[in-house]
């Protein structure tokens, strides 16, 4: 019934958009990463982009973050364009933002505390005391009260990625980024990050952006889509909106069909041919 | 507790490295700590000084006074200009003293030897010896032997 | 014929662009903001990793390579009757040449390549970007220390080095050998000069490590983020380290002790 009504009303509008992307264009090397990508984050909610891999999700938000230069367009933050921003300017704009990598990135040569810590330490004058406090509310929400005292090595990567949360919380930022948060987790892990990215998104008011291809974990807990692929945005609404597109591309990107559009085989010459001919495999 | 011994590590291994220093300044590379107290130039025209480099010592009884600063040819004398520049407390040496090269050890460094005489006044800045004697040269001791075997 | 041309104007532009690319990260993170000071715990314990945890490695070479001095130039000195000189031979040649270069050499493969692989593993698991998204710039929270840390600990290291070194040779002269001690040590200091060789091997050391630390820290924060990239990098960093600290060594001597 939720998912219905939202379905119904919602369309991101320029009123409450975080970010926007205008006409973005980027490339590596010779090839078109993205190719004109424009789209808008809404304030408040968790928009996920979805796409096969290598079609550079994480590439958009080192773009978002400004740890990338687009080759043009325009990425704005609440009017800021990020990518014409000098380095100091960009890393106050990263006080407001945080990011859960996909691997988790906590600092090794700390334990659980003082990664979570270390952003407060870098940007507030707080005495310790109260940094404890912080540090311990924000385990505290992502359930890991009692792991203070670990170090990363000592985390399992379900574990390690609740820590990278609390880290990416720690000052709370008005966008969360996370890279693949579903990524390489056991069903458990994955439930609870789910639930955590909703719960937080919820009770803190921050915008999440969600990077991932896991379609099911994602739909539930979107509350807009962005589907890129090839550098463009193919489609795009709410989940349930989604799950109705008849394009063929999206159908098979959306149920995980093997074959489509995308194809299952590497471009080769033709198989029978191939078998029958002698060498030139190697 | 852990950056505590990491730190004391750490000085420890800082002070082993100055400590390093300073055996090597003092024990391997003898150097006199003692501020010098000035010097004065001498100099002193040889016929030959053979193998003698800058920076040799200049010694009186074996005690070292002084060292050579440069090696020249002086072009009226055609002779070589040594210049010495001994200690300023080394402030005692007559006028007639002489200067030879020596060899320390057989196959060692060349070093200027001063012998002092008996005269009253005493050498000052940029006074010259005037009693040398050259350095002693293998070929022209081994080409005398072979003369006096000939002539025997 | 036109292709090969092309590779190696490719190749030379890409090595011009590497080399352009770690004048930058060495500007970044020491010329422009230096601010040891600040981050003087960080300091310490890159020098902890980089010089203590080194310590144990120069030490043992050390005291082998003096011994080894001791015994060649005793077996070369005695057929001249010179065998005295030892301690002047072994001196000179541990101050000039072996202990700035072979400490340069094993720091480059002990501590170099770890800060490669460290900087390269962080830069795998994201570390040095999630630095970057916190808003704390990873040249100087990540580079700086361990560059400092380098610069700082290949003198003390080598000097180390060479004082045991030198006492390594005196236990195999004066012990083994029966060389009168204080022939051993007067014959040294007669010889060395504080300036011109215990300075010199000083100023080479300096060099050395400022080289071989700089190649490591650039060599782990532009490698490719993989297991192999990483692999490669490491193998690079002990690879140019070395020709560059023989090289250089080369380039010094002429300098210094050549009469030019």
């Amino acid at each position: 019934m939720d998912a219905e009504k939202r379905a119904s009303v919602y369309r991101p509008s320029p009123q409450d958009t975080i970010i926007e992307v205008t006409d973005m264009t980027f490339s590596r090397g010779s090839r078109k990463i993205f190719d004109g990508v424009s789209l808008r984050i809404p304030k408040g909610k968790v928009t996920a982009i979805m796409g096969p891999s290598g079609t550079g999700k994480t590439t958009l938000l080192k773009l978002i973050g400004g740890q990338l230069l687009p080759d043009s367009g325009e990425i704005r933050l609440e009017g800021q364009n990020i990518p014409g921003l000098s380095r100091r300017e960009l890393f106050v704009v990263r006080e407001r933002m945080g990011m859960l990598f996909q691997s988790g990135a906590l600092f090794t040569d700390m334990n659980v505390f003082d990664n979570v810590a270390f952003p407060i330490r870098v940007h507030t004058q707080l005495p310790e005391d109260m940094i404890r406090d912080i540090v311990l509310m924000k385990l505290n929400a992502v359930g890991l009260r009692g792991a203070v005292k670990l170090m990363p090595s000592e985390l399992s990567g379900g574990m390690a990625r609740r820590v990278a949360l609390a880290r990416a919380i720690a000052l709370d930022p008005d966008i969360v980024m996370y890279d693949e948060p579903f990524t390489g987790q056991d069903p458990i892990a994955m439930g609870v990050l789910v639930n955590l990215i909703k719960r937080l998104n919820e009770a803190l008011g921050h915008s999440s952006i969600i990077v991932s291809h896991d379609i099911q974990e994602t739909l539930s807990i979107a509350d807009y889509i962005y589907l890129l692929s090839d550098g463009k945005v193919i489609a795009e609404g709410t989940p349930e909106e989604l799950r109705q597109v008849e394009s063929e591309k999206v159908r098979q990107f959306v149920e995980g069909l093997p074959d489509g559009p995308v194809p299952f085989h590497y471009p080769a010459p033709d198989y029978v041919e191939q078998l029958m001919s002698t060498g030139e495999t190697r | 507790m852990r950056m505590r011994t990491l730190e004391i590590s750490v000085g420890a291994f800082m002070l082993i490295g100055f400590l390093a220093l300073i055996v090597l300044a003092l024990n391997v590379s003898g150097l006199n700590m003692a501020p010098k107290s000035g010097s004065y130039k001498l100099y002193a025209n040889f016929e030959n000084i053979g193998g003698l480099t800058t920076r040799a010592k200049v010694a009186m009884s074996g005690v070292q006074i002084g060292e050579v600063r440069a090696i020249r040819l002086d072009p009226r004398l055609l002779m070589a200009e040594v210049e010495l520049e001994i200690y300023a407390d080394v402030d005692y040496l007559s006028t007639d003293s002489s200067a030879m090269i020596l060899t320390s050890g057989l196959l060692g460094q060349q070093y200027i030897g001063i012998i002092p005489g008996g005269d009253e006044e005493v050498l000052g800045e940029g006074d010259f010896i005037f009693n040398t004697q050259s350095a002693l040269v293998l070929e022209d001791l081994v080409g005398k032997f072979l003369m006096n075997q000939v002539s025997e | 014929m036109i292709d090969r041309i092309q590779r190696l104007g490719h190749k030379t532009l890409s090595k011009l662009a590497a080399f352009g690319r770690s004048g930058q990260i060495l500007l970044q993170s020491v010329v422009a903001r230096p601010a040891p000071l600040m981050m003087l715990p960080l300091l310490i314990k890159q020098i902890y990793f980089v010089g203590v945890l080194s310590l144990v490695i120069i030490v043992v070479s050390g005291a082998f390579i003096g011994m080894v001095l001791g015994l060649q130039g005793y077996t070369i000195l005695v057929d001249y009757g010179s065998e005295q000189a030892v301690g002047q031979m072994v001196a000179l040649s541990l101050l000039r040449e072996l202990a700035p270069v072979v400490t340069a050499l094993l720091f480059a493969g002990r501590a170099g390549s770890a800060l490669t692989a460290e900087i390269g593993l962080m830069k795998a698991t994201e570390q040095l970007a999630s630095l970057e998204m916190i808003g704390v710039d990873p040249l100087r929270r990540i580079i700086a220390p361990r560059l400092y840390a380098g610069f700082i600990c290949m003198p003390l290291l080598s000097m180390i080095f060479a004082v045991v070194g030198i006492w390594g040779a005196a236990v195999v002269a004066i012990d083994w050998l029966g060389i009168y001690s204080g022939a051993y040590w007067a014959n040294m200091q007669q010889s060395v000069d504080f300036w011109n060789d215990v300075v010199n091997g000083l100023i080479k050391a300096v060099v050395f490590g400022f080289v071989v630390t700089w190649i490591a820290v650039y060599q782990g924060y532009d490698c490719i983020p993989t297991s192999e990239g990483i692999s490669q990098a490491t193998t690079r960093t002990v690879v140019y380290s070395s020709l560059a600290v023989l090289g250089l060594d080369f380039i010094l001597t002429a300098l210094m002790f050549g009469d030019f």
